[in-house]
């Protein structure tokens, strides 16, 4: 069986940078796959690298991450000031992140919409788009 | 940004600063081929190899660095850096990947040990970069995380990124994909190992460096 938990991002809003990041990594060391409403920042993103790296043992092997956000580039500019002005009110909410457990997550193929999870448990493909 | 931008303005300018000790980094994924394009530079330059290669991952571990790299280009105009092999850059390291590749357990252990502490020096060596070539292996997916995060990355510290797509020399090989994923750079295709298209490597460099 395979678990997702979902963090939305009024769960992490306030939290520190190291703290949001110990947050998903406690959530995935309990072999749960954590689906996180919006996104790290890059710098989080390396941070939750390194972290990981610092982590691994022969029990926890690392991480699986990816992240869907809408390009930029495909927005018109009213779609992108929408954006922007959501992003002052509510905090950057857009996008998902993905993060699971390598013993479990063989692997994660970001297409660049969609996202396709391949998990280790029993080969079968699971798939999340958005 | 704006520190790391006033950071570059000032080392750029500052009379105490070395141009010689510019750091050109290469960054990417394990096994994309950055240990071969820098003995490659090396051999071509310098005519000493500065890395051992080989087909296991994480065969770097730790950030080599070779000084005083001098190279020239058709105009006869010199560039001189100094060439940062660091390690791959994964998001997992399983020591039974390395037992599957003919290395007993201690090794296996005493490896993906080693590979995490690599990857964390890699990331920490982030900046102190002045400029990268982000090593792919062009016959892989180009949108890994990995990948995205480093480039992310490099893009937030303003350090100029050239993209070396390697491995063209294998059938399976695509630039047009690292292109579309990554279209806000400069992207040449070479195989380090037989020195395809490396002397337009060169010249993207001085580029990258001027």
């Amino acid at each position: 069986m395979v678990t997702f938990q979902f963090v939305p991002y009024h769960e992490i809003e306030k939290l520190t940078s190291a703290k949001r990041i110990n947050k998903l990594l406690n959530i995935v060391k309990e072999d749960k796959i954590v689906v996180m409403e919006g996104r790290l920042t890059k710098e989080e993103e390396a941070d939750l690298i390194e972290i990981t790296m610092e982590e691994i043992t022969p029990k926890f092997k690392g991480i699986e991450l990816s992240i869907i956000y809408p390009e930029r580039s495909r927005l018109d500019s009213m779609q992108r000031m929408r954006g922007l002005f959501a992003n002052l009110l509510l905090g950057n909410r857009q996008g998902l992140t993905i993060i699971g457990p390598a013993s479990i997550v063989k692997r994660i193929q970001k297409d660049p919409d969609k996202i396709e999870l391949f998990t280790k448990e029993n080969g079968r493909r699971r798939k999340n788009k958005q | 940004m704006v520190t790391s931008l006033f950071r570059k303005i000032f080392k750029r300018f500052s009379p105490f600063s070395n141009r010689s000790a510019f750091k050109l980094g290469l960054y990417g994924p394990p096994n994309g081929g950055k240990s071969t394009l820098a003995n490659k530079i090396c051999v071509d330059w310098l005519g000493q190899e500065m890395s051992t290669v080989s087909h296991i991952a994480h065969e770097t571990r730790e950030i080599v660095i070779k000084e005083q790299v001098s190279i020239k280009n058709k105009k006869g105009k010199e560039l001189t850096f100094s060439l940062v092999d660091t390690p791959g850059i994964a998001t997992r390291i399983d020591y039974e990947d390395f037992l599957k590749k003919g290395l007993n357990k201690t090794e296996a252990k005493k490896r993906a040990k080693e590979a995490t502490k690599g990857v964390i020096d890699a990331i920490k060596w982030l900046d102190t970069m002045d400029s990268v070539v982000v090593v792919l292996d062009a016959t892989k997916d180009p949108y890994s995380q990995v990948n995205i995060t480093i480039i992310g990355n490099l893009q937030a510290r303003n350090i100029p990124v050239l993209i070396a797509a390697n491995k063209v020399d294998l059938k399976k090989s695509n630039i047009d994909v690292i292109k579309a994923a990554f279209p806000q750079y400069e992207v040449m295709g070479i195989s380090a190992k037989y020195g395809t298209n490396v002397e337009q490597f060169y010249e993207q460099l001085f580029k990258l460096l001027k």
